[in-house]
């Protein structure tokens, strides 16, 4: 049976770790490279660096973090910030990720996940959304880290992304994001059951039983969080072993 | 040496990451005189079926990977490891190396999330010297098509609906994995390195 995945996030910012709360008031944390081996060591099923600098100039610095981490860990790296064009792809998957997360460009020009699927694989192209409810079941997507409101469907978007190609979704709900109330379970399965790529989970995670709640109450296949596991409130073996009590399986 | 073959369709900075971690002389190389030279061969690939299958064609390289896996340890990965069977029915019928009995076609089991993408458990078919050593594993894998075998070149499968073909062999040199062991942790790692021993034993 395949495992229910859960991902730490590195949120970088000029070669360092940093963790935002509502991406506001970041702070940093270590080294990125130190700490994506911590994380495989704890078991980590897979490792997203989110490249918050995401100017021109941070993008060497990101590949190095890459280049340097796939020297040491052998677990899937995704790297997500500021990747807008086929070009960056390129690069990001050479310097030695495994998959790219594109969220606001993709957005702005949706053939970005048609073309980066067509010419390195839909298992290399997981887009990323951040949404926010407007109303009970029904919200809509934002871009540029969760300021700007694009007035679209998530669900439209959603169903398009998968039609486009995308292997993958990382849903990022800005409602519960840092919030450490849980995920958000109804957007997650409002999206779950409207497509049939895998759906990470993230934004919310606050307490050791958030994991289990988000596998349990939807058919997410990963679920994603930074700050709990950087400020090492918990590890990633505790949340497993958590999952695992409750008849989830996990690595 | 292991030979890399570096024939554009790859994943091969983290198979050559994997290798370089673990003391394991090896190259990436299009060159055939390196296949011939080398000790083993690696074949990588991530993408689709028939782009691989020309993108090697193109590289002039299938000849030579003919004939070296008569006479020295061939691993295929991930769409490497489909690309040694007969053929596939990704996109269009495809003929592949065809040194492993069986066809490539979609995981279609109704209900499935695809890509089967994440970590399965290994279920053991058959002894195989890639497996010293290991225990209960899991590994990785990011596929939508999936290779369909005999029993008998089965190594091992994983449940993802019905079976998933993981690791296969023709019983001589020829093995292939599904999953990628260079991206599947202290499980993977072991593989490899398993297979470095087999290389070096001839």
């Amino acid at each position: 049976m395949l495992a229910k995945r859960i991902i730490p996030c590195l949120d970088v910012r000029d070669g360092k770790v940093v963790k935002g709360v509502n991406f506001e008031g970041i702070k940093e944390v270590g080294d990125p490279v130190l700490c994506a081996a911590e994380y495989d060591k704890q078991g980590a099923d897979e490792i997203v660096f989110y490249d918050i600098t995401a100017s021109h100039e941070g993008r060497g610095v990101i590949l190095d973090v890459v280049r340097e981490t796939a020297k040491k860990v052998f677990v899937p790296l995704c790297v997500g910030g500021g990747i807008a064009t086929v070009d960056d792809i390129r690069d990001t998957l050479r310097a030695g990720a495994d998959k790219v997360s594109v969220n606001s460009q993709a957005v702005k020009n949706p053939q970005l996940i048609k073309d980066g699927a067509d010419i390195f694989g839909s298992q290399c192209i997981c887009v990323g959304i951040d949404a926010k409810a407007i109303s009970p079941g029904k919200w809509t997507v934002y871009i540029n880290g969760g300021r700007i409101d694009m007035g679209i469907d998530l669900i439209d978007w959603v169903k398009k992304v998968e039609q486009l190609g995308a292997g993958e979704i990382c849903l990022n709900s800005i409602d519960t994001d840092g919030v450490r109330g849980g995920f958000d379970i109804p957007m997650l399965k409002a999206v779950v059951d409207a497509v049939s790529i895998p759906v990470i989970a993230s934004g919310g995670a606050g307490r050791l039983g958030d994991f289990a709640d988000a596998f349990l109450k939807t058919d997410c296949s990963a679920a994603l969080a930074a700050s709990l596991f950087h400020f090492k409130e918990l590890t990633v073996g505790q949340v497993k072993e958590d999952c695992r009590s409750k008849g989830i399986i996990v690595r | 040496m292991i030979a890399i073959v570096d024939y554009g369709a790859g994943n091969i900075f983290s198979v050559k990451n994997a290798l370089d971690h673990l003391g394991v002389a090896n190259k990436l190389t299009s060159d055939a005189k390196d296949l011939v030279s080398a000790d083993g061969i690696i074949l990588p690939g991530v993408g689709a079926f028939p782009a691989a299958m020309e993108m090697l064609e193109k590289s002039g390289l299938v000849g030579t990977i003919r004939e070296q896996a008569k006479v020295k340890p061939l691993l295929g990965i991930c769409l490497g490891m489909q690309l040694l069977f007969e053929k596939s029915f990704e996109f269009r019928e495809c003929e592949g190396l065809g040194f492993l009995k069986g066809y490539v076609d979609k995981i279609d089991d109704p209900g499935l999330i695809i890509p089967h993408m994440g970590w399965n458990k290994l279920e053991y078919n058959h002894d195989c010297p890639l497996f010293d050593g290991l225990d209960e594993c899991y590994v990785y894998f990011v596929h939508s098509y999936k290779a369909f075998c005999g029993d008998e070149d089965l190594y091992a499968y994983c449940e993802y609906g019905s079976r998933v073909t993981a690791v296969a062999g023709d019983g001589k040199f020829v093995y292939g994995t599904q999953f990628h062991p260079e991206k599947s942790g202290a499980a993977g790692l072991k593989m490899l390195e398993n297979f470095a021993k087999i290389v070096r034993a001839g």
